[in-house]
């Protein structure tokens, strides 16, 4: 949507109405987000969903909002007050700032960061501290086993996340994701990277704690998990955080191995939305098809495979790359 | 950007005071965690963004949250924060500060007579950060990567429960 014109969006009002917009876009997406999931898990499972409100249950959302905003906003005695309050603002914090870097469209990015993608990186190493703090601050061993089986997961997902992305690092030369789209005109990184594509979709999901990975708010066994304590619109924050991080991811995903904006006929805009849609509702599939893994499965799953895999694919990269130059 | 650098810098300093007065251990890691974040801030406003990344992603991303990790696997409580306190008397602060003083006024004198070094220089790409890396300065890598290798190989052999299984019958 080149509407704003390179002149218009690289002045102080068009980067305004860039962030302003795309920020209301993200915050109106994750109530969508909620009754998609909802309707496609519904729909996979054999059952209605929400239908009742609004056409096709569309107004459910809302419904909900108004729901977790009337709720009393409960900070248990016992827990540490100032972070109990920080923790669930930091997951939403760190999703925002990590879309900054996101090229939507040749025109529409926040800030083209010549290390954008170490930026991503960065930020979603940050997202950590919100689950292992509200964890802790929560005062219940069943919210600090979540926090603590959070800490120990995505810290071990991060190291081959940033691994499995240097394959793309080094086709494309650059860290500025802009670039990396540019270089994906002659064939997308999928095909090249394909194993790359799978350990940084693996991690993703580790990292956005869904299922199968959603060890630290296992209901079965740690009653909630890190947000069992928490009520209200600092529950609500959690739940922004985690959608937030599946359009991320989603996101990344696209312009790190689907060519980003990319595409014919369609303008560039359309073409990024359809693709992340696409990997929106896989992770919503993932949800309705697998079974939670077991914790040691997990986490040696993360050392033994995936960090041995993550670094041959960047050694063959390299012997490829150095063989054909 | 000079506003960004001293801000950032401030920042900085008070956190990491705040780290060393604190008596309960995550408060400090947390204060700990501004403090990097500040530095990183501080590596911006100097135009190196590899470096300020870098130090957000491992730093501030890696090693901090297994601080933390670790400090919520302990989970000492209150009873904690009561013996930091007993611990963390006037009579402690002599000899640290002392110290320190006499290294920030090295600082402020090393500063004062060349301050051509704090001048903004040039960004650096990651491109320029890279080669110099694996150019110039490739030994260095090799022997910090050994070292690292090094690492990795006691936490191994220390971590490892078949050989923790064949001490246990045999004492």
């Amino acid at each position: 949507m080149n509407v704003a014109g390179p002149s218009f969006a690289e002045t102080f009002v068009g980067q305004l109405v860039i962030v302003t917009s795309i920020l209301m876009l993200l915050l109106n997406l994750v109530p969508l987000l909620i009754w998609l999931e909802r309707r496609l898990l519904a729909l996979w499972q054999d059952r209605y969903g929400p239908n009742r409100v609004g056409p096709f249950g569309l107004l459910q959302p809302i419904a909900d909002m108004i729901k977790i905003f009337m709720k009393e906003d409960w900070i248990p005695p016992f827990a540490d007050k100032v972070v109990f309050v920080v923790a669930p603002v930091v997951v939403v914090f760190t999703g925002l700032m990590a879309f900054a870097v996101v090229p939507f469209t040749p025109g529409i990015v926040i800030a083209n960061l010549n290390v954008g993608l170490l930026f991503f990186l960065a930020m979603s190493s940050m997202g950590v501290y919100s689950v292992a703090l509200a964890g802790w601050a929560s005062n219940n061993k069943y919210s600090l086993l979540g926090g603590l089986r959070a800490s120990a997961q995505m810290l071990g997902y991060e190291v081959f996340m940033g691994l499995s992305l240097m394959g793309v690092v080094m086709l494309a030369g650059s860290f500025n994701l802009r670039e990396i789209v540019e270089a994906q005109r002659g064939m997308w990184f999928c095909i090249p990277q394909f194993p790359g594509l799978i350990m940084f979709l693996i991690a993703g999901v580790a990292e956005t704690h869904r299922v199968p990975f959603d060890l630290p708010e296992a209901e079965s066994e740690l009653v909630a998990g890190f947000h069992a304590e928490y009520s209200g619109m600092k529950f609500g924050m959690f739940f922004l955080g985690e959608y937030l991080g599946i359009t991320l991811i989603s996101a990344i995903t696209v312009t790190l191995f689907f060519g980003g904006w990319l595409g014919p006929w369609l303008p560039p805009v359309v073409w990024f939305a359809l693709k992340t849609g696409v990997f929106v509702c896989g992770f919503i599939l993932l949800r309705a098809a697998l079974p939670r893994m077991r914790y040691d499965q997990l986490i040696g799953f993360a050392w033994k495979t995936m960090l041995p895999l993550s670094l041959l694919n960047v050694l063959i990269t390299g012997a490829v790359m150095l063989a054909t130059k | 950007m000079t506003a960004v650098f001293y801000v950032a810098s401030l920042i900085a300093i008070v956190a990491t005071g705040m780290v060393i007065t604190r008596f309960n251990a995550v408060h400090s890691l947390l204060y700990l965690i501004v403090s990097l974040m500040a530095v990183a801030l501080v590596f911006v406003a100097l135009g190196a963004y590899l470096a300020a990344v870098l130090e957000i992603i491992i730093y501030a991303g890696a090693i901090m949250v297994l601080f933390i990790f670790v400090v919520m696997m302990l989970n000492q409580g209150p009873e904690s924060t009561r013996q930091e306190r007993l611990w963390l008397t006037g009579r402690m602060w002599v000899g640290p500060g002392l110290l320190a003083l006499i290294l920030s006024a090295e600082l402020i004198y090393a500063l004062g007579s060349n301050s051509a070094h704090l001048s903004k220089g040039a960004v650096a790409e990651p491109k320029d950060v890279s080669l110099s890396l694996f150019g110039p300065y490739f030994l260095v890598v090799e022997l910090a990567s050994i070292l690292l290798l090094a690492g990795i190989i006691g936490a191994f052999c220390l971590g490892r429960r078949e050989y923790l299984g064949k001490e246990a019958p045999k004492s």
